[in-house]
């Protein structure tokens, strides 16, 4: 069930991920529903170096606070596009924050190289689950793919958090702002993989 | 239709700061706009190149900072109302100009957008430029929200073409890069043709022009000064005993701060928009019948100075307070929890800061070079013909990312243009080979200037020009030796090769760093030359990748794969090369392998001719490169 309008009061919302993996494009998505809805809404997003394969960290609040940004133990929700950046965010987050991460893992270039290792899937699943209150693990690439593109998987993601009902956002603001942001081309293989996300994000909750 | 040329007012947009500043430049009717790009402030410039044709707006990258304030200063001089914008250290650039176009002054609003960069995201320092305009004498405001950005750059130019001077816009990276509601106003539809009055007792500063003007310009200010005490963008808020003054983005920081502690009642804010000249009258008032003030701000204490002066001036007791040991931090961004625990500290209240998670080592994901890009393929041939011992300076652009492993080929690095100049000095110091690195576009900006002087002074030195065809750091701007535009191939205004002979150099040679080889042999005669005295300059010279892509929608044909019945593990395209479309795999019985990623790699060929064992293999249409 999505969150009622009148007893909501706010969401800061932290959003990471690698270069290229279409992390600020999920951001503004948000932003622009909470928008479409009425809602008060702040983003932050830092560009620079962060194309060239390096962490893209950005951030959304809706409703009533005033900071764009999301210090330390603040976050209430963790959107994570990368397992092991879901765990490094961790001091963003407190124990009672949401955390949806996706599940496939980017390694960096340090790994490739065989300077340091990955760390086992299994085991930044346990480290994020212990300390936050709710972790939703999905294979959202397996989404993307389902529903036409590979490179979707950032808006199966936000489907995700859509379908959880923990913001105040009704249906038809997600898509109006799905319309707003994306070309035409592109943008029929998007409102499928938002909505499998959707469904996903529903039924997590059942 | 672009966004920001949407004509009704009253609707609200989701905007970038920059592009609220766009449009309240829109809105002012502002008709000449002229940058050199920098993050955060690049996409005010870049939007501007997009729109400005359908705006009606003169448009132009400059190749550096102090030469866009010089074109825009002369178009508000004529009557039109102009802007330019620059990262805080390009204001260093530009700080020549911006001084004495203060005295002179203009007719038409002019406003110069400076962006900070607090915890330094994108770079090489901390800077606080609002004592620039304190230096300058040049009115400045700062803005918190988008919506508030907007609205200054409006009066920015209303304040500017009042009191005919230049106005400083100053904002942070978390103005430049906040998005959030901006309600349009109206665009205007008359543009005023430029007129210039000749006039150079007032204008053309020769000493005499100059000391009537500095007088004039400090009458200025003392009025600009009444006229911040009344500006409706320094306003107090709430109640109490207790005092905030803040500006810019640390005024949210403030509001949730006080909200969360629950003092509301008790804390009256000051916050300004208006910050230079320092609007004395209204901290005065505000201070009086304050029994304890915090100034909140980022970086330095500017404010804080003002108020203790007008505090000590005006003789009043309260304790002002705000950087310093469990207060307000002078390094790095500010947040509303960093701002809790002042206000804990300072006012004595309770508050529980959160716990935060500690995080076990992670490997770490640094940017670096793309796949394919033709800077990696220089700094290894390079390297294999200097070696460890030559000295590398370099400069800034995506290259200064060849500082990272496997490359490690940067050295020295302290500004804009420093990599030539500061090779000068240590190639008459030392006595190993110095080699330097610099871009095209950094080269255009302020490398031409070190290379005249090298070359008059007889420096010794190998300067490699890295010509990659764009700005590639700031999201791919054009600068004067651009080959590829949207339309296809087209001839450079301003040829590199010939303005490297024309400043003098002798020894010139342009390679195509993807031939490995042929790019060694040309090192190697270079290296030898290098016995005689005398700047010699390599251009090393391939596009950008993804530029081209973007450009020329070509689409990568070949991938490299490694062959794995030969590769015998040396695992040299990973210490010496070190292409992120490598990976280096041990399964789980031990075994070692090295893989390419195909989805990574581009194609250009570097690695196969360093190693026999990759090879090539072609791919199906419909990849589209690496962007
Ligand atoms: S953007 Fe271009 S120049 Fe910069 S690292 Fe990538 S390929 Fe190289
Ligand atoms: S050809 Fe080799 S060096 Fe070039 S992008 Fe592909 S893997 Fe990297």
């Amino acid at each position: 069930m999505t969150q009622a309008k009148e007893a909501f009061k706010a969401m800061r919302i932290f959003f990471t991920g690698v270069g290229g993996q279409g992390t600020l494009l999920a951001t503004r998505l948000v932003g622009e529903a909470a928008l479409e809805e009425g809602l008060s809404v702040a983003m932050s997003e830092i560009h620079g170096m962060a194309q060239r394969g390096g962490v893209v960290e950005s951030s959304v609040v809706v409703g009533d606070v005033f900071s764009p940004t999301i210090p330390d133990g603040e976050a209430d929700i963790l959107m994570a596009f990368e397992p092991l950046e879901a765990v490094r965010a961790l001091p963003k987050c407190n124990p009672k924050t949401m955390v949806i991460s996706s599940t496939i893992p980017l390694v960096p270039f340090t790994v490739a190289t065989g300077q340091s290792t990955y760390p086992d899937v299994e085991e930044l699943r346990k480290m994020t689950e212990e300390k936050v209150g709710r972790l939703l693990w999905v294979d959202a690439m397996a989404l993307a793919k389902q529903a036409g593109s590979d490179r979707a998987s950032n808006i199966v993601m936000v489907g995700i958090l859509a379908g959880t009902g923990c913001l105040p956002i009704s249906k038809q603001s997600w898509q109006g702002a799905l319309k707003k942001i994306l070309p035409g081309r592109i943008l029929e293989v998007n409102r499928k993989a938002f909505e499998l996300g959707f469904k996903a994000g529903e039924e997590s909750g059942k | 239709m672009h966004e920001l040329l949407t004509p009704k007012s009253g609707e609200k947009h989701l905007l970038l700061g920059n592009e609220a500043i766009v449009r309240g430049a829109l809105e002012g009717n502002v008709r000449f706009v002229a940058a050199y790009p920098g993050t955060p402030s690049s996409e005010i410039i870049d939007r501007f190149y997009q729109i400005g044709p359908d705006a009606g707006v003169y448009v132009e990258y400059s190749v550096n900072e102090k030469i866009s304030v010089e074109t825009a200063g002369a178009a508000a001089v004529s009557g039109v109302r102009s802007l330019c914008s620059m990262k805080h250290v390009g204001l260093n650039v530009a700080a020549d100009a911006f001084m004495t176009l203060a005295y002179v002054g203009v007719k038409a609003g002019m406003v110069m957008v400076v962006a900070d960069d607090p915890s330094l995201h994108s770079s090489q320092n901390e800077q606080d430029n609002r004592y620039y305009a304190k230096m300058g004498n040049v009115p400045m405001l700062e803005p918190t929200t988008p919506e508030e950005a907007r609205k200054m750059t409006l009066e920015a130019l209303k304040i500017s073409e009042t009191f005919q001077i230049p106005c400083m816009l100053r904002t942070t990276t978390r103005v430049n890069h906040c998005r959030g509601p901006v309600t349009l106003g109206d665009l205007p539809t008359d543009a005023p043709s430029g007129e210039f009055k000749k006039d150079p007792f007032n204008l053309v500063v020769i000493p005499m022009v100059g000391r009537k003007l500095r007088l004039a310009l400090l009458e200025k200010v003392a009025k600009l000064q009444e006229e911040a005490d009344r500006s409706p963008f320094n306003f107090t808020e709430g109640q109490g005993k207790w005092g905030i003054i803040t500006s810019g983005v640390s005024y949210l920081y403030v509001k949730d701060a006080v909200r969360d502690l629950g003092i509301e009642d008790k804390v009256k804010i000051l916050k300004l928009g208006f910050t230079f000249p320092h609007p004395k009258g209204l901290i005065r008032n505000f201070l009086e019948g304050l029994d304890k003030l915090l100034v909140v701000e980022e970086l330095e204490p500017f404010l804080e100075e003002a108020v203790r002066m007008t505090a000590q001036e005006a003789g009043l007791p309260v304790e002002v307070a705000g950087k310093g040991a469990q207060l307000i931090p002078r390094a790095f961004e500010l947040d509303a929890v960093k701002v809790k625990r002042a206000l804990q500290s300072f006012f004595g209240v309770s508050y529980e800061p959160p716990q935060v998670f500690a995080v076990p080592q992670l490997p770490m994901r640094p940017p670096n070079l793309c796949p394919g890009c033709p800077h990696r393929a220089t700094y290894y041939s390079v390297k294999k013909v200097f070696g460890e011992d030559a000295i590398y300076p370099s400069d800034i652009g995506c290259y200064t990312l060849g500082v990272l492993p496997p490359l490690k080929m940067a050295d020295f690095l302290i500004c804009m243009g420093s990599g030539v100049s500061s090779s000068g000095g240590f190639s008459k110091v030392l006595d190993q080979p110095v080699v330097s690195f610099i871009g095209d576009s950094t080269f255009f900006h302020s490398g031409i200037t070190g290379l005249v002087n090298a070359v008059s002074h007889d420096h010794r030195f190998l300067l490699v020009i890295m010509d990659n065809g764009t700005t590639a750091m700031t999201g791919h701007q054009p600068h004067p030796g651009i080959e590829l535009t949207p339309q296809g191939k087209i001839t450079p205004k301003v040829s590199l090769e010939n303005l490297v002979r024309g400043c003098g150099v002798e020894r010139v040679f342009t390679v195509n760093p993807l031939q490995v080889q042929k790019t060694q042999d040309v090192l190697q005669n270079l290296r030898e030359s290098m016995k005689e005295p005398g700047v010699s300059v390599l251009i090393s010279k391939s596009p950008c990748p993804l530029y081209e892509n973007r450009m020329l929608h070509k689409k990568t044909k070949v991938v490299f794969q490694v062959d794995a019945s030969s590769c015998d593990l040396c695992k040299r395209c990973l210490t010496e090369l070190g292409c992120p479309a490598f990976v280096w795999e041990r399964s789980a019985s031990g075994q070692e392998c090295i893989r390419i990623n195909e989805s990574l790699c581009s194609g250009c060929s570097v690695c196969s001719q360093i190693c026999k064992s990759i090879k090539p293999k072609r791919v199906g249409e419909g990849k589209g490169g690496n962007e």
